[in-house]
């Protein structure tokens, strides 16, 4: 029995270790294309294609998500701090912990649900539909032509979704706090910017640069090594959701310690 | 640079005396061996048909020929170069001399059909836009489906899917064309059309085709030798023409489709 669990936790630590060396060599490929003076075409139609199916058609849900985060932070904070009179630093609270944390995570959280799991779904189709072998047999690189535009779209296009998601987060911390709570919006326009710093904001636009590259990699690796057709695609797509919440939440403990 | 979609093509290179040529090739995956060593060559300029059992191998050895799987073991050369050891980035140059039809078609769902032909040319980047629609034309007609330019290839037919696939392959003029099923799932007026099609365009451009099929009879109406894959090995290679009377037992029953004789149950 206990040789039996023995097994069965190595043969995962295998799997693991298959997977996360795979990402990685896929990030190298993806930098080596991105960099390399030999081959920098880059299929301008993918690229365009992506960046409006990724950015545009996230806008409503990341717009709603944010306003509902916002909100819910003056909710939480919004009591206590007019309990202790300190309604002066209410748009602090708020903004520094959305501009810091809730933003980006959240927002990175509802991009790799999204996008991250439709990308993944979207390659592992082509390749058990053997489209990626097509590409090979036409001289054409998939990593290139596929991938690259791929992660650079999901990488532009978090950091702009959590920019936008930001500000409507802060408008709705405004809105509830003047509303539900009656903390003057001036004073919440003063009390964030008094108190926070143009840093607090590129925390998160550096953090979702790389959450997006973080999605972008795991959700094209388990999409082009998908294997066993319809259901080979289903467990690609939960197991790219996984891995990119994983890396999301590994990610952002490990910046905010190196950044703390 | 203008393509000229009707007169005689000749590759630029010089032609080896084969094609294609394996020598001592051996794939497996896992516990399974789909290839025991099998020596094939391809002279050419000519046709040859592979037959064989469901799963004998076939599709493999059409990729192993486009460098899309790689060997076990034994060498693979095609069109004068060796495959061993060669990188993906490598093999570039090669394959844009190759023109593949999966049995799955390998289209890409995306794009119309129109942009699925033009696809290679355009992303060689050798002609001009003029030029690639005149081609994509010209084989969009050859191929019976001028009018469906626009369409998604998600709004076409087994038949038509396989015909745009035809056509995307053939679209640069390859020097080596490989046919993986070419005409499954089609009625037989369409496979006839077909083969007459592969055969004219084979005619002009004196490519050396290699075509796997199951429909032997179409099929041996089409090359000039046909070649029997089974367990592993090629176990006969003799003239197309003769392929139902051919001296092996094995062969003649699987041509024949009689149900008693050499061929274990289970094919392959």
């Amino acid at each position: 029995m206990i040789a039996a669990f023995a097994r069965s936790v190595g043969r995962s630590a295998l799997a693991i270790t298959e997977e996360v060396g795979g990402i990685v060599v896929l990030a190298g490929k993806v930098l080596r294309a991105v960099v390399s003076l030999r081959s920098p075409r880059l299929d301008a139609r993918e690229l365009w294609s992506n960046l409006y199916k990724m950015g545009n058609r996230s806008v409503p849900i990341v717009v709603l998500t944010a306003f509902f985060a916002g909100g819910l932070m003056m909710l939480q904070t919004g009591p206590f701090v007019k309990k202790l009179g300190a309604t002066s630093l209410a748009g602090w609270g708020a903004g520094y912990a959305v501009l810091r944390e809730i933003g980006p995570i959240l927002i990175a959280l509802m991009f790799s649900g999204r996008v991250g799991a439709n990308n993944t779904a979207e390659l592992s189709t082509m390749t058990v539909t053997e489209q990626l072998d097509g590409l090979r047999a036409l001289a054409i690189d998939p990593v290139r032509f596929l991938v690259v535009p791929r992660v650079i779209a999901m990488i532009v296009m978090l950091v702009a979704l959590t920019i936008i998601g930001d500000l409507v987060a802060l408008g709705g911390a405004a809105i509830v706090g003047r509303v539900m709570l009656g903390i003057d919006a001036a004073q919440m326009y003063h009390s964030l910017a008094d108190n926070l710093r143009p840093y607090d904001m590129l925390h998160g636009v550096y953090k979702s640069i790389a959450f997006g590259a973080a999605i972008a990699v795991s959700s094209c690796y388990f999409g082009i090594t998908v294997r066993g057709g319809a259901v080979g695609v289903g467990r690609a797509v939960n197991a790219a959701v996984v891995a990119s919440a994983v890396s999301i939440l590994l990610l952002d403990f490990f910046l905010t310690y190196v950044s703390a | 640079m203008p393509v000229a979609p009707a007169t005689p093509v000749r590759p630029v290179a010089p032609v080896p005396a084969a094609a294609l040529a394996f020598t001592g090739v051996t794939k497996a995956y896992g516990a399974h061996t789909v290839l025991a060593g099998i020596s094939l060559e391809l002279r050419a300029g000519s046709r040859l048909g592979l037959i064989g059992p469901a799963a004998a191998g076939k599709s493999v050895i059409c990729k192993l020929a486009c460098g899309l799987e790689a060997p076990d073991g034994g060498d693979i050369h095609v069109l004068g170069e060796s495959l061993a050891g060669r990188s993906e980035a490598s093999l570039g140059p090669l394959r844009q001399r190759i023109g593949f039809l999966f049995q799955s078609y390998a289209l890409f769902d995306y794009l119309t059909v129109e942009q699925n032909v033009a696809f290679p040319l355009q992303q060689r980047g050798r002609h001009d836009a003029a030029a690639i629609e005149a081609r994509v034309a010209e084989r969009l007609r050859s191929v019976g489906l001028a009018g469906s330019e626009a369409k998604l290839t998600a709004e076409l037919s087994g038949g038509m899917k396989k015909r745009v696939g035809i056509a995307r392959a053939t679209v640069a003029d390859p020097e080596l064309v490989i046919y993986d099923e070419p005409t499954a799932g089609l009625d037989p007026v369409t496979t006839q059309k077909i083969y007459d099609l592969l055969a004219a365009d084979q005619a002009r451009t004196g490519a050396s085709v290699l075509a796997v099929s199951s429909d032997v009879i179409a099929l041996a109406a089409f090359v000039d030798e046909i070649a029997f894959l089974y367990r592993g090995t090629i176990v006969y290679r003799g003239p197309a023409a003769t392929i139902a009377d051919a001296p092996d037992p094995m062969v003649r029953q699987f041509v024949r489709g009689e149900l008693t004789g050499p061929l274990a149950e289970g094919g392959a």
